[in-house]
């Protein structure tokens, strides 16, 4: 479902964040990325909905190849994918509820249904009582949780999560892990990045280890 | 299909919010909108009276017909016939070529040159009012007359209502170059109240974009606001212009009594109200459309 192959990325100004990168994952996977702060995770996983492009090398989603996508096709290929961004990206100046409506206003659904799958999400993570505050009155777990919801709303294929447990207690980490772990149940493909030691020995998944941009062993 | 209708309702939503959101600033954007337009629509609406009046005001426009020298009695008495049973004219003079030459004769200065004529060189003439005083219907009244037997020459006065076409042209062109330089003026106004848009939804857009958002629906909400604020501008200025010309008209209807014409200033009739409000919605939705495409580029995470 998603292959990179001798994948490398250097940023503009030089610095080569990633190494020559090659594994795939399968449909229905759930896989974790792990490695120092720097090795190049959230780089990683902004390669895959072309949020950063390869500088060589191919990576192929759904035998669609995301390298040399046109700008245009990028938006519908990103809708294949649920986000949760390292810095979560919430909209502070909406509600929790509009926060996640908003891929369903882009995906075009109509009102109605998309209300209700909107608080079919806010359920899932434990929101729903609070469909009326606003972010920045809610906890960091609770902010992550948020994201969470607003990634899955449209169901997804293929959910991203770059640290949704970051500085999180372990008690709130392994109730999200949990989250993550149901959809992955009911069929979706899942990418998380962590650094948590933690998570992995628990739930003892399959790891890619990353450090300083290059697969290790 | 159902998809598309709904994103276009959404859309109109979250601008229609927008609008009401900011409504000090929305409301000066659109009375300095408004009064833009109202100055080249309004001169328009003026210029359109004034040819409508020009036509009735126009004092009895006269056409001189002058007969051949060798016209006799009958060829008169034929002529007048004509004349008094034509439905262009309104009234005529006869004017013998004998009393011209009296009249000449009276004339201080002409006397000498008078009496020393062997024969009356001057030709009997009608003096034609016309009973409209189009320059064209003019025209044509003259145009016919000169084919009438016996007529040998036919003068036409529209000096007076050429020139009244003329600066009515002038006035024409002159509202046409204020048209587009205030038409520059609202798109700017607009181009300004996207481009802060733009920035102050920074993190939307961003969001929105690495959320899957197409350019089309980040787009959708800025030019609907640029086009309905436009086309509130054109309400604006449509509302000025009727104040204005209600003002007028009240010291326009005393003036009328004392001329016993009548003198009343209206507004542009329904297609043209239509055209200023769909020209200033467009000018709304370009001046949106411009500053959309020149600020997202600057949100662009990729
Ligand atoms: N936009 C960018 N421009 C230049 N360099 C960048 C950019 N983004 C990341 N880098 C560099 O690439 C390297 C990898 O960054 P990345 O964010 O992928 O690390 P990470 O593994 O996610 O780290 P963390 O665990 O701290 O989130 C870092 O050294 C970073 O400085
Ligand atoms: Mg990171």
């Amino acid at each position: 479902m998603i292959s990179f192959s001798q994948v490398n990325k250097r940023y503009p100004g030089g610095f080569e964040a990633l190494k020559n990168i090659s594994f795939s994952v399968e449909r229905g996977e759930m896989v974790f990325i792990t490695g120092h702060s720097g090795a190049g995770k959230s780089t990683l996983l902004k390669l895959i909905p072309a949020i950063e492009r390869p500088t060589s090398g191919s990576l192929l989603v759904s035998g669609q190849n995301v390298g040399a996508m046109r700008p245009g096709a990028v938006p519908y290929l990103r809708r294949n994918f649920g986000l949760v961004f390292q810095d979560h990206k919430l909209l502070f100046d909406r509600s929790v509820f509009d926060n996640v409506m908003l891929p369903l206003a882009i995906g075009g659904f109509e009102t109605r249904e998309a209300a209700r799958r909107a608080r079919a999400a806010l359920d899932k993570v434990g929101l729903l009582e609070k469909e009326r505050a606003y972010p920045i009155t809610l906890s960091g777990g609770e902010q992550q949780r948020l994201c969470i919801a607003r990634a899955v709303v449209s169901r997804p294929s293929i959910l991203i999560a770059d640290e949704p447990t970051g500085n999180l207690d372990s008690a709130y980490a392994s109730e999200i892990m949990d989250i993550f772990r149901a959809f992955n149940q009911v069929g979706v493909t899942v990418l998380i990045a962590t650094h948590d030691e933690a998570v992995l020995e628990r739930m003892k998944p399959r790891v890619i280890r990353l450090a300083r941009g290059a697969l290790l062993p | 299909m159902k998809g598309w209708i709904v994103q276009h309702a959404q859309a109109m939503g979250f601008t229609l919010r927008r609008l009401v959101r900011a409504p000090v600033a929305s409301l000066l954007n659109i009375l300095v909108m408004g009064i833009a337009l109202s100055l080249p629509a309004g001169a328009y609406v003026l210029l359109e009276n004034l040819q409508a009046l020009s036509g009735q005001v126009n004092s009895a426009p006269q056409v001189s017909l002058f007969l051949a020298l060798d016209a006799a009695r009958s060829d008169v008495e034929k002529t007048e016939a004509r004349l008094k049973s034509h439905p262009e004219v309104k009234r005529y003079r006869f004017v013998p070529r004998d009393q011209a030459l009296a009249d000449l004769k009276r004339n201080a200065g002409l006397a000498d040159v008078v009496e020393s004529l062997k024969q009356n060189p001057l030709p009997d003439a009608f003096v034609v009012d016309a009973r409209s005083g189009a320059a064209d219907a003019l025209e044509r009244l003259s145009r016919e007359l000169r084919q009438w037997p016996k007529v040998e020459h036919v003068q036409l006065d529209t000096a007076w209502a050429r020139r009244l076409d003329a600066l009515l042209q002038l006035g024409r062109l002159a509202v046409l170059a204020l048209a587009t330089l205030l038409a520059f003026t609202l798109v700017a106004v607009t181009f300004n109240t996207i481009r802060l848009q733009v920035l102050t939804q920074r993190d939307e857009i961003e969001v929105a974009k690495l959320i899957g958002a197409t350019d089309g629906f980040i787009r959708r909400p800025f030019l609907y606001f640029g086009a309905l604020q436009g086309l509130a501008g054109g309400i604006a200025a449509w509302v000025v212009i009727g104040a204005f010309l209600a003002l007028l008209n009240g010291p326009l209807s005393e003036l009328s009594q004392l001329y016993a014409a009548s003198l009343y200033l209206r507004h542009l009739p329904l297609q043209d109200s239509l055209s200023l409000l769909g020209f200033s919605a467009w000018l709304g939705w370009l001046g949106a459309w411009l500053s959309v495409s020149k600020h997202l580029q600057q949100v662009n995470p990729a």
